[in-house]
């Protein structure tokens, strides 16, 4: 069971995940502290390590729209959160995948702040208001590079095989 | 059946006789594009090889082009520093594409490619960076990705698991009206198909507005399809391409371009007449929040911004040295203009432009991203609003979560920096 710590609308872009201003901080180790950063309320308690490992941030339509800063998704995973959406924009889904950010495609999900959901295999049900919503499966063709624990070891992979 | 544009591209690059909408399909790269956000891929690019035994190699430096213009002259020690390992992976790796702080070859990545000739129709080029969807504008297909799929790119030399996307074919007819021109078709057609209306999907431009337009405005509104969620626009390579390419690019090899089948398929068509068009505005804080310019005219405006990737080249110019020229920008209002490159820059210089502009009191600042993302100048006051020719008006993109940015061609820029109120450009006509 995973509680939902943020609930937000349709178009959240990643200038807001992650403000352009602290673009220059590139590192996966680095990142996490600029997440959200001008909700500052949610921000601080990130920091302050007041959500466990698996906590949901709930989105609505085109999640992560806008500049192809991968931050956007470093900064996430490096608090361990999940992205249940309604849908993903194309480069932020690429991205989660490639870095290992957990994403779950859910084009009904409908949760507020402080519910409490279970993520299944093909759904999503919302213990708090006892409804159930259905996944989109990620692409297949996404699947070996999850399989193999992120792009960095995939592409190892494929080299080792080359070399 | 017969396939669209980048079907053909993708098949080509794969080595496949055909594809299909949906197909996983491995291309190879053409052309890999980074900015200063090159200081993660190499970080990335170091982890794949790490404890392989294996020297990180990258599969081919001539095709890949490094730009650095996000942050230029560096703002910080921080950014000064990635900068300077970039420099030092360039120079390690035999990187000739690159593109270092100078006056005479710099400007943004998005220029710089099609002005130095590095795009080709047909090529498959990937870019981190989201406006990369700009050089379709060239035939080409061509996507952002993010770093870590970069270092892949740099380490194999193709693009991994890319599923074909299905193609929006968008038919437009007419003659622009005065004042109005390609940076207001753009807009209009995300107002229209929405910001995510084309996700995951290339926008594939035709038509006779298309055919007797620039270059420069194919980039522009190439640059904004991803504003739509494009994966990428494109406009097939035709007589102005090559034109392009012949004249301003210095490009002497052949040139083939790529065109659509007759019996391709499409999964939408979308037609527009400009002809009726009025000037578009996006209205804070989403791109697709678009209307004409009636219904916002009169609103004030703090800051002025004419420049940028997408509307920051010589035309672009012309446009706001016309309007201003023995004139003054109204009080209480700045504008900010930097042209997209140095090579931009010098051709304003001679026609006058830029001495036109700073007496009306405009700022000219160096070639650079500079205000469009706010991160280095150009920054916003609290609560304050600026009328840009950027292409995104995100919550915080100036620089300021409270400020408030529209986006507009450079007429209705220029128009309003005379008055200090949002201006319909027809009006003064
Ligand atoms: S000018 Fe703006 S949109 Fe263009 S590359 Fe720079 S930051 Fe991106």
């Amino acid at each position: 069971m995973s509680k939902v710590i943020l609930a937000l609308g349709n178009d959240i872009s990643t200038d807001d995940i992650y403000p352009g201003r602290f673009m220059a901080t590139v590192l996966p180790s680095e990142t996490p502290q600029f997440a959200f950063f001008d909700r500052t309320d949610f921000n601080a308690q990130l920091k302050a390590k007041a959500f466990p490992a698996g906590s949901v941030i709930v989105g609505g339509e085109n999640f992560g729209c806008g500049s192809s800063r991968e931050q956007a998704c470093s900064t996430l995973k490096g608090h361990e959160v999940v992205v249940v959406a309604r849908s993903i924009a194309r480069i932020f889904l690429q991205n989660s995948i490639n870095l290992g950010l957990k994403v779950v495609i859910c084009p009904g999900i409908e949760a507020g702040e402080g519910d409490e959901l279970e993520i299944t295999a093909d759904q999503v049900l919302n213990r708090t208001t006892g409804r159930a919503f259905d996944q989109v499966q990620l692409p297949a063709a996404r699947k070996g590079i999850m399989d193999a624990g992120g792009l960095i070891p995939y592409t190892r992979a494929r080299l080792m095989a080359k070399a | 059946m017969g396939m669209t544009v980048v079907e053909k591209i993708l098949a080509r690059a794969a080595g496949l006789p055909s594809v299909q909408v949906g197909d996983v399909v491995e291309p190879k790269v053409d052309l890999a594009m980074s900015h200063e956000n090159a200081a993660l891929v190499i970080n990335q690019f170091q982890e794949v090889f790490a404890g392989t035994g294996l020297a990180p190699k990258v599969w081919d430096p001539s095709r890949i082009a490094i730009i650095f213009d996000h942050r230029v002259p560096a703002e910080s020690p921080k950014t000064a520093t990635n900068q300077k390992k970039i420099r030092e992976f360039v120079a390690a790796n035999g990187i000739s594409k690159f593109h270092d702080i100078r006056g005479d070859r710099g400007g943004i990545c998005h220029q710089i490619l099609p002005e130095y000739g590095y795009v080709r129709p047909g090529f498959v080029v990937v870019g981190t960076d989201s406006h990369t969807t700009s050089h379709g504008a060239l035939g080409a297909f061509s996507f952002g990705i993010g770093a870590t799929e970069m270092a892949s790119a740099w380490s194999l030399g193709i693009a991994v698991n890319i599923e074909v996307p299905a193609t929006i074919k968008v038919v437009v007819t007419g003659e622009f009206p005065p004042f109005v021109g390609p940076k207001d078709l753009i807009l209009h057609l995300i107002g229209r198909l929405t910001a995510q209306g084309a996700n995951y999907k290339v926008l594939e431009f035709h038509g006779e507005t298309i055919r007797r337009m620039s270059t420069s405005g194919r980039i522009a509104i190439c640059n904004m399809s991803v504003e739509a969620g494009a994966t990428s626009g494109i406009v097939p390579g035709d007589e102005e391409t090559v034109r392009y390419l012949r004249e301003e690019a210095g490009v002497t090899e052949a040139i083939p371009c790529v065109t659509a089948d007759a019996d391709a398929a499409y999964v939408q068509t979308v037609e527009i007449d400009v002809s009726t068009l009025a000037p578009q505005i996006a209205c804070p804080h989403m791109v697709d929040n678009v209307k004409p310019i009636e219904q916002v005219q009169g609103t004030k405006v703090q800051q002025i911004v004419i420049g940028s990737c997408t509307n920051g080249r010589l035309d672009d110019l012309a446009i706001a040295a016309d309007t201003l020229r023995g004139k003054k920008v109204a009080e209480g209002t700045r504008m900010l203009v930097f042209p997209a490159s140095t090579r931009i820059f010098a051709q304003a210089l001679d026609k006058g432009y830029v001495l036109d502009l700073m007496k009306a009191g405009a700022v000219v600042m160096n070639s650079g991203c500079g205000p469009c993302l706010g991160v280095h100048e150009g920054a916003l006051g609290d609560h304050e609003v600026a009328l840009s020719t950027t292409n995104r008006n995100f919550k915080g993109r100036m620089g300021n979560p409270t400020g408030d940015v529209y986006l507009c061609s450079p007429a209705v820029a220029a128009a309003s920096a005379l008055t200090g109120v949002i201006t319909d450009p027809r009006k003064g006509a």
